[in-house]
């Protein structure tokens, strides 16, 4: 338990002091964000958040600045992560259902592989399943990024939902077993729908995850108009010159609104999430 | 329904053995459940550490078939490889220096915030923000302006103090430390994990103590440290990792390269130049099996060293 809350006036200089630590914090950011709406030479002038001109010229210039429009990288960016999100759902549901419910010969050993791969640095990995996805002909394609995740690759969702499993009472199933439930309804009927906060963290993070990742589509996309978001800020650096923040701020602001609005929807899965990954054991 | 743990209630003409088991054909439905975990085990985890463990000895271009070489990969990477030793020398500055100030910081705000105070949710949010944020490309491009010559940071150095700043990017002494503080400041993610923790510390704990005549120092150091340790050990090995793994940001301030001077020159930096820019990927995955076997060795020395600092409410000792 924290000790009360403190209403108080006297907690007023904390007040203060945690606001203004808020605000150095957050004020790289939101520096970026009002940059986006400056012109040029204000970026390099003016440290106030607040542009003396609003312009849009950035955000029309950044659109069109590879050549291809960024929708396309958007569209790609999101192709990918709903497709991750799905999968991920998907594969690592029914192997922690598994793991947490049924009984097949070998059991432990595979959870402790599963724990094992927890660990595992996807460097390892990295050049044999490269070569793997080169000898399918899946290169410049998205199906690197996204097949994994519907063989539950990503362990962490698995080892999530074992732990939230576990702690749906056992009575549930054994009742429907009576009644003369298969697996597969009590996997689909029950567990899932008594599992929303867990699934919803795992969809939150997987998106979140998918759609910051730049090292995977660095890897395998090759052609522009394959690029995702990462990928194409990245290719704006080295087309622009020096002087061309402005656009390129303008962009990065937009490839944080999908990730930023996923956190003020879903905040208390978000922070919940995190603080049970480091909790339960 | 035998393949359920609670109901298969053991006929009494099976083996001890099959019951143990479960039954192969008992076990069919978790097996159903787990093909696809299986699948993905085998052929994109096992498999290729295994194949990475053989290439490591080969000389392997992705064009030609791989050739054994032995152990002439590993011999080159410790005894005539300068750019290795950079990499790894920059990797555990990078890790030495990020990992305890990041927890450190992460502790004393979570402490900070655990006192009591209104609107702890929002200061939470807000200070997790950078976290979420943090690993984009978005933010290491800002990274690279703000500490760029006609950067934020040298902006207000010239407002406040007068001074031309250098480029603290583009500078050997001091790009490495741009990405230190790119790591402190997301330092939201193991706070949250401490506040979480710090709030299962019973009160009355505290309360006794301060009716003893403990100082704040002391329940510090007696209380909140050690009912806090297996956090902090869980933090610290989770933060090492990702160290150990850093990426993206100094890709980006670097352009790929690791530069000014190989100052940024990442382990994983250097990894993916040898195995897909120079497309030496016999090399890469010798690189990759070193990594590994640190990563191993420090998370093995972390578990050892547990017994040392690490208290469990639960262990009878």
């Amino acid at each position: 338990m924290a000790e009360e809350v403190d209403r108080s006036w006297r907690a007023l200089p904390k007040h203060v002091a945690l606001m203004l630590a808020s605000l150095a914090m957050l004020y790289p950011l939101l520096w970026m964000l009002s940059s986006s709406f400056k012109p040029e030479d204000e970026i390099f002038s003016d440290l106030s958040l607040w542009p003396q001109t609003v312009t849009l010229m950035n955000y029309v210039e950044g659109w069109f600045g590879l050549g291809i429009q960024f929708g396309r990288f958007f569209l790609n960016s999101l192709i990918v992560s709903g497709l991750a999100v799905i999968g991920n759902l998907v594969a690592c549901s029914l192997a922690a259902f598994a793991f947490a419910r049924l009984e097949f010969p070998l059991k432990k050993l595979w959870f402790a592989a599963m724990l094992g791969t927890l660990m595992l640095p996807y460097h390892v990995t990295l050049i044999p399943q490269y070569v793997l996805f080169q000898k399918l002909g899946w290169l410049n394609t998205f199906w690197p990024l996204v097949v994994p995740k519907f063989l539950a690759v990503d362990a962490f969702f698995i080892f999530l939902m074992v732990q939230f499993f576990r702690g749906i009472p056992r009575e549930l199933d054994e009742a429907a077993v009576i009644d003369g439930c298969g697996p597969w309804r009590i996997y689909w009927s029950i567990m899932l729908p008594l599992s929303r906060p867990v699934l919803a963290a795992a969809a939150i993070f997987s998106f979140i995850w998918t759609w910051d990742d730049f090292f995977g589509p660095l890897l395998y996309l090759t052609d522009v108009a394959n690029y995702t978001v990462p990928l194409a800020l990245r290719g704006f650096i080295d087309a622009t010159s020096r002087s061309a923040w402005g656009p390129l701020f303008s962009m990065s602001i937009l490839s944080l609104v999908p990730v930023f609005a996923a956190f003020l929807m879903f905040q208390k899965h978000i922070i919940e999430g995190i603080a049970a990954s480091g909790l339960k054991r | 329904m035998t393949a359920f743990r609670d109901t298969a209630v053991a006929a009494p003409g099976l083996s001890a053995r099959r019951r143990r088991f479960g039954g192969w054909r008992q076990g069919l439905p978790g097996y159903l459940f787990l093909a696809p975990w299986l699948a993905g085990f085998f052929l994109l985890t096992l498999g290729p550490t295994l194949v990475s463990l053989y290439l490591s000895f080969t000389d392997f271009d992705l064009l030609r078939s791989p050739q054994w070489i032995g152990g002439a990969n590993y011999e080159r990477i410790f005894t005539s490889d300068p750019k290795f030793w950079t990499s790894v020398g920059v990797t555990l500055s990078y890790v030495a220096l990020s990992v305890p100030l990041k927890l450190g910081f992460a502790l004393a705000v979570a402490m900070w915030l655990n006192r009591g105070i209104a609107g702890l949710g929002i200061y939470r949010a807000i200070f997790y923000l950078p976290s979420l944020l943090g690993g984009s490309v978005a933010v290491a491009i800002l990274w690279k302006q703000v500490f760029g010559y006609d950067g934020l940071v040298n902006q207000l150095l010239w407002l406040v103090f007068g001074v031309n700043g250098p480029s603290w990017i583009s500078n050997p002494a001091t790009s490495l430390y741009t990405l230190v503080l790119l790591s402190v400041w997301q330092f939201g993610s193991p706070m949250i994990i401490f506040l979480a923790g710090l709030r299962q510390i019973p009160r009355d704990l505290y309360e006794a103590a301060s009716i003893d005549g403990a100082t704040r120092r002391q329940q510090l150091t007696r209380i909140t440290l050690p009912l806090l340790a297996p956090v902090i050990f869980f933090n610290l090995v989770l933060q090492t990792i990702e160290a150990f793994k850093a990426f993206t940001p100094a890709f980006i301030i670097s352009g790929g390269t690791g530069g000014p001077v190989d100052s940024v020159l990442f382990y994983t930096l250097y990894l993916y130049q040898q195995g897909f820019a120079y497309f030496r990927m016999g090399y890469a995955s010798a690189l990759a099996w070193i990594l590994l076997l640190t990563i191993a060795a420090f998370t093995a020395l972390a578990f050892l060293s547990q017994r040392y600092w690490v208290y469990y409410e639960d262990d009878p000792r």
